[in-house]
């Protein structure tokens, strides 16, 4: 069966999102909009220390409450097999890693019952001391052996040191960039129940096939005992990629009380409990000859993690990857606190790392009076510097030059603190943005239903991007037949097993399963096929594949009070296949709109004296509101590489964060002549330019 | 009915999308809580239960509100407009038809709040209500005409709704869309009340 | 949240007598932030009275030729009344930069003068605060504080208060009528809200069982102008780093005959800066003269580790809408 004219081009078409109507009408449900006959009410109990044991908790205030159900403490929870990830390991013992640590949880018949019970519990602390801060010179400060992502901790290549002192040109900065949280507008959500030995879960999560695996694990049952479904989920920006507390509690709670639970997240307990963006101090040093190509690179970051768990922000790894030079030493190194366990957030590392990155390269272009995009398309390695591998494809000049074009780079006036119009000055910025190609191996499966239409079923999961739609187009295409023709299930984990949908490779690695079973399909005698593409990932050449981009921003800062604001900004990509324009463009604005947010708004600290997040909600933590953010504009360029996937992506859900904050940070530099260093640039911090 | 002194319940009428729901409802329960948990109508969204996000926008007697922030014991006998209300998924409202061809949401969890709060919106704007982005020489000649709108005042305007995803610049086109038949949002959002059922 | 018993008040002098019958009642108007706060756990009344329905709600020209504010208009009506816009453009223009579209349409006059401060602290009742709870200790001096005060703050508290509408009607002389168990009175607005000092616990000059009825303004000085301006995080739906109100009337030589300032986000209330606005009467309202003015208004400013950003800001705020005012006669505000 060969692509018929009418089908071809199905693939990359602006397709309409399949799930649209429903979002727009209100019908879509998500985690907790599922409500089962009986179903009970979750609300948990936050430690209000930041580090000892729970030495009695005091329920009877609770208990007798009207409606009242359960309180479920340590000493009275169900007991769990514990997980690889020690934040699930819920109500266990009495141990309090970290303000707002989950220490009980009430249940009981009405929402407002359970929220009146939680105030009532009165928990007894065993107080001992804290620290919650990170500092370059912490005296705890480690090298970690790995990095999040699989990186080691620390790499070199060459000789670090002498090329840094024998460069003629040598640049020294540290850029600090505060705790971020990914706040994904549905709060982190489950509605649990049991149902003959069989737990159902309606979870918030970006991939219910491993929250099916981590619950049958903890609750000791097989796999096919639980059913995760997350048919819609309201964002998630990394911080539901795993297992949250949620789905175990309202597991527990269910198990407790013979009752479904339903339990969302308060939304101001959602810093210390889901994963946050982990504080970095990020030390660069660059050297360079006279014509700007750099010959010595070194970028070092210390960062936090909690002490129940290692997890490594890898933002030096994006050194290792976008500029050669003759040495290159990149580390990290990480404290153990008491603050609560960072995680994944939209490009961890990335986002952070090219921060630095791009900031200090575009400081070394200042001194050296080079034009900063010349700069970075001098740099532009043949091979991955770090581990000599050839790119699959490396279209960041392109990128560069098509910006540039369309921004309208070439009139600018490389002067700083040089354009005013009345109170606002004004400034354009440029850095560079990448994102490594990451697939994993899926499950998914084709039946052909004898009246020419097909059912695709994968446990792919739909955080927004689209994901059925886009999947849909790729059973189209190879089906040879019109989108309608094809029905998809996603959401559940009772469909194939697929990964989750995180670090951009949710639809390279379904669609992969998709293209697969389509072409078994096709070329088989029988009305179903399910494929498994492991050994099609394991089989993948050696290539360094990274998807790369340039992004550009024009910003004001008032004179009056040191507000900045962007004024417009612009995103070139070149990111392999675009698979469905719309929904691309739309990933692709809304991740340079996050590191608007990271540049500008969005800052969070910790409390020395009391150990938790101070900006916990979403008047006090700062995402863009709709007048922060103009007109952005992305676009990508044709990239045609042989050596991806079948679907030919190289994934977008991350690259449009990565850049947009050097960016937007080198513009204020050019707008006030100010070099500040530490994110967000809010007028504390720009100050009065008058 | 009136309630009595020494309850912390109360039973109450709320008329949702032209149906009259006669409702017992804790005190303490908002409005979203018993849109959401009692009437099972979870199109309005809780995203942070605190006025902080939007995502629980109503139309409360024809204005934009809040729905976490409402106790709904003082809303007796209310007249509510939630995104269920304004057109289904045979027959949408404009906005909501412009919104998805617009793309303008992805994880969709904000946008019933958008669209709700673009329709109250687009209202106020008719009214001539003014807004932070208006022109201080304009607020100064106000005569309550209708205001018009650019792309900063609809920004402005509908700054009370986060979206996280980063849809604003196509949540702006689909507004846009739709404002420039302003007529159709409002004769849709002005609908006649229909009969009154017994919940 | 507690539960709590209910009654809708028929009249505004029998919800203060149902107050009266009721130690831990609470007013409920539009509720944006006593819900918040029930939510938290930082409020929790046994009894609500519904005073939202009262017949307070008109925007009504007094004698004098000023407004007479009903406590029940909402935020978004009060910015769009074509007097208000025209008359009193700095209190249009402090409420449109308050809140979101959808908080105005809640948010009512009344209410939105007794809001409580948002200091992250106060909001959590696991953390010390002497306004929550009288001698448990300030979280907020020696924490995060770049929100906090810098003008007026005690040992005691730190919090500054969060209206952007608050700051106009002080500049603009308005005065809070109250309605309590011994009968009416009328309070300046720019002496409504309190200095913490030793009872930080008090934001306000009401006493127990007062309803506020209405907020007055006088007529504005004849030829003044007025604008409000306010320094945000991000441009819109946040509350004030620092914000000003002023008003100003100029002599046809270019003199100084009325000057009035309040800055917003500095202070536990609106503050209204005398000192300033008498080194202002009688001067010229340009860059020098404003700037001195309001140097030695800012000179009891004690800022604390993270927000001595706010004077600098507070100055750069009070000069720009001086000036701008002085420079643009003819427009009704000067920005």
């Amino acid at each position: 069966m060969a692509v018929t004219e009418t089908t071809e081009g199905v693939l990359g078409a602006p397709a309409l999102r399949r799930e649209g109507r429903a979002k727009v009408t209100g019908t879509a449900r998500y985690a907790t909009e599922h409500t089962p006959p009986a179903c009970a009410y979750g609300w948990p109990v936050a430690a209000t220390v930041a580090h000892g044991r729970v030495t009695g908790i005091e329920d009877g205030e609770a208990l007798a409450i009207p409606g009242a159900l359960a309180v479920l403490t340590h000493e009275n929870a169900p007991r769990l097999v514990e997980p690889d990830d020690p934040t699930l390991f819920l109500l266990q013992n009495d141990r309090v890693p970290h303000r707002g640590w989950y220490v009980a949880l009430a249940v009981a018949e009405t929402l407002e019952a359970a929220r009146e019970m939680a105030r009532t519990v009165r928990v007894g602390y065993d107080e001992e001391p804290h620290d919650v801060l990170v500092a370059a010179d912490h005296p705890d400060l480690y090298h970690p052996e790995w990095a999040n992502g699989g990186y080691p901790g620390d790499q070199h290549s060459g000789d670090f040191e002498s090329a840094y002192a024998a460069a003629p040109h040598q640049l020294d900065a540290t850029y600090g960039i505060t705790p971020l949280h990914n706040h994904p507008m549905e709060p982190h959500a489950s509605t649990a129940l049991w149902e003959a030995g069989h737990l159902i879960a309606y979870d918030s999560s970006q991939g219910a096939s491993t929250v099916c695996q981590v619950l049958a694990a903890m609750f000791d049952i097989e796999e096919k005992q639980v059913t995760v479904v997350a048919e819609h989920v309201g964002g998630g920006f990394g911080s539901k990629g795993t297992p949250r507390p949620p789905v175990v509690l309202a597991a527990m709670g269910a198990q407790h009380t013979g009752r479904p639970v339903k339990l969302a997240l308060p939304r101001r307990e959602m810093p210390a409990v889901v994963g946050h963006r982990a504080p970095t101090v990020q030390r660069l040093r660059l050297g360079a000859r006279d014509d700007g190509t750099l010959t010595a690179l070194q970028h070092d970051v210390a960062t936090h993690t909690s002490t129940i768990k290692e997890f490594v922000e890898q933002a030096a790894v994006p050194s290792r990857v976008m500029y050669g030079a003759d040495g290159i030493r990149t580390g990290h190194r990480v404290v153990r606190l008491d603050v609560p366990t960072p995680s994944w957030m939209r490009a961890p590392g990335e986002a952070p790392g090219m921060y630095a990155l791009e900031c200090a390269m575009d400081e070394l272009s200042f001194s050296l009076g080079l034009d900063p995009v010349e700069l970075r398309l001098r740099n532009i390695p043949e091979t991955e510097p770090e581990s000599g591998k050839p790119f699959s494809s490396h279209h960041l000049a392109d990128c560069l030059r098509e910006g540039a074009r369309r921004f309208g780079w070439e009139r600018r006036d490389p002067r700083p603190a040089a354009r005013r119009e009345g109170d606002l000055l004004l400034g354009t910025g440029v850095a560079a943005s990448t994102y490594p190609v990451i697939v994993a191996p899926s499950t998914a499966s084709v039946q052909s239903m004898g009246d020419g239409t097909y059912h695709v079923r994968v446990n792919a999961t739909d955080i927004g991007t689209g994901a059925r739609t886009v999947l849909a187009q790729v059973a189209a295409q190879e089906l040879g037949v019109a989108l309608d023709a094809v029905r998809i299930d996603v959401g559940s984990s009772d469909l194939p097993q697929a990964p989750l949908a995180g670090g951009s490779s949710g639809t390279a690695s379904w669609g992969w399963a998709v293209h697969k079973a389509c072409r078994e399909l096709r070329e088989s005698d029988g009305s179903i096929v399910t494929v498994d593409t492991t050994s099609d990932v394991e089989a993948q050449e050696d290539y360094a594949r990274h998807a790369f981009g340039a992004i550009f921003a024009e910003v004001s800062a008032d004179t009056v009070t040191g507000e900045v604001r962007v004024r417009r900004m612009l995103g070139v990509f070149a990111a392999g296949r675009i698979l469905n324009a719309r929904t691309a463009r739309s990933q692709f604005i809304g991740g340079m709109t996050m590191g608007l947010g990271m540049a500008l708004t969005e800052h969070s600290s910790l409390d020395a004296r009391l150990g938790g997040f101070v900006q916990k909600d979403l008047a006090s933590y700062h995402v863009p509101a709709n007048a922060d953010v103009p007109d952005i504009d992305a676009h990508w360029i044709e990239e045609h590489d042989p050596h991806l996937n079948p679907v030919g992506g190289k994934g977008i859900g991350e690259i449009g964060i990565v850049g947009s904050p050097a960016a937007i940070a080198n513009a204020v530099h050019h707008a006030t002549g100010r070099r500040l260093r530490d994110l967000p640039l809010t007028p504390d911090r720009v100050g009065v330019l008058g | 009915m009136i309630p009595q002194r020494t309850a912390t319940s109360s039973t109450l009428t709320l008329h949702v999308n032209d149906t009259a729901h006669a409702v017992t409802v804790d005190h303490r329960a908002t409005l979203l809580d018993v849109l959401r948990e009692h009437l099972d109508l979870t199109g309005s969204k809780k995203g942070c239960d605190h006025g902080q996000c939007g995502a629980c926008t109503v139309l409360l007697e024809g204005r934009r509100a809040n729905s976490c922030l409402l106790l709904a014991v003082a809303h007796d006998g209310a007249h509510v407009t939630t995104v269920e209300g304004l057109g289904d998924e045979e027959r949408p409202h404009p906005l909501q038809q412009a919104f998805h061809e617009r793309d303008a949401f992805q994880c969709g969890y904000c946008t019933p709040g958008q669209i709700v709060s673009g329709v109250g919106m687009l209202c106020e704007a008719a009214e001539g209500h003014p807004s932070h982005a208006t022109p201080a020489e304009a607020l100064g000649h106000s005569t309550g005409a209708p205001a018009r709108l650019n792309r900063d005042e609809i920004r402005e305007r509908m700054s009370g709704n986060i979206c996280r995803c980063g849809a604003y610049p196509h949540i702006v086109e689909a507004l846009e869309d739709v404002a420039e038949d302003g007529s159709q949002a409002q004769r849709a959002q002005r609908a006649p009340r229909g009969s009154e059922v017994p919940a | 949240m507690r539960p709590f018993t209910f009654e809708r008040a028929a009249s505004p002098e029998q919800a203060v007598s149902a107050f009266a019958a009721q130690p831990r009642a609470r007013y409920l108007a539009g509720g944006t932030n006593l819900v918040d706060l029930m939510k938290l756990g930082v409020e929790t009344p046994e009894h609500l009275i519904d005073v939202s329905r009262l017949p307070l709600n008109e925007v009504a020209t007094t004698q004098e030729g000023g407004l007479r504010i009903g406590a029940n208009v909402r935020n978004s009506d009060l910015a769009a009344h074509p007097a208000v816009c025209r008359t009193y453009p700095a209190l249009s223009q402090a409420l449109l930069a308050g809140a979101s579209g959808q908080l105005r349409n809640l948010a009512t006059t009344g209410g939105n003068l007794l809001q409580r401060t948002r200091c992250p602290y106060f909001q959590d009742t696991s953390a010390p605060c002497n306004k929550r709870e009288p001698g448990t200790g300030c979280s907020a001096r020696e924490g995060a504080n770049r929100d906090m005060a810098v003008l007026g703050y005690s040992e005691h508290c730190v919090a500054t208060h969060p209206s952007d509408m608050a700051v106009a009607m002080a500049a603009y002389d308005a005065e809070v009528e109250v309605l309590g168990p011994e009968g009416a009175r009328t309070v300046p607005a720019a002496e409504f809200h309190r200095l913490p000092g030793d009872t930080p616990e008090q934001d306000t000059v009401l006493r127990p069982g007062e309803l506020i009825s209405h907020v007055t303004l006088g007529p504005p000085p004849e030829g003044a102008r007025a604008a409000y301006r306010k320094a945000r995080d991000r441009a819109s739906y946040a509350f004030a780093l620092a914000s000003a109100a002023a008003v100003l009337a100029v002599d046809e030589g270019g003199t100084v005959r009325h000057a009035a300032l309040a800055f917003g986000g500095l202070a536990h209330r609106p503050w209204r800066a005398r000192r300033a606005e008498e080194a202002l009467i009688g001067a010229r309202a340009d860059a020098q003269s404003v700037g001195r003015a309001v140097d030695a208004e800012l000179a009891a400013a004690r800022p604390l580790s993270e927000n001595a950003f706010k004077v600098p800001l507070a100055r750069s705020l009070a000069v720009t809408l001086f000036t701008r005012l002085a420079e643009n006669p003819t427009s009704p505000a000067g920005t």
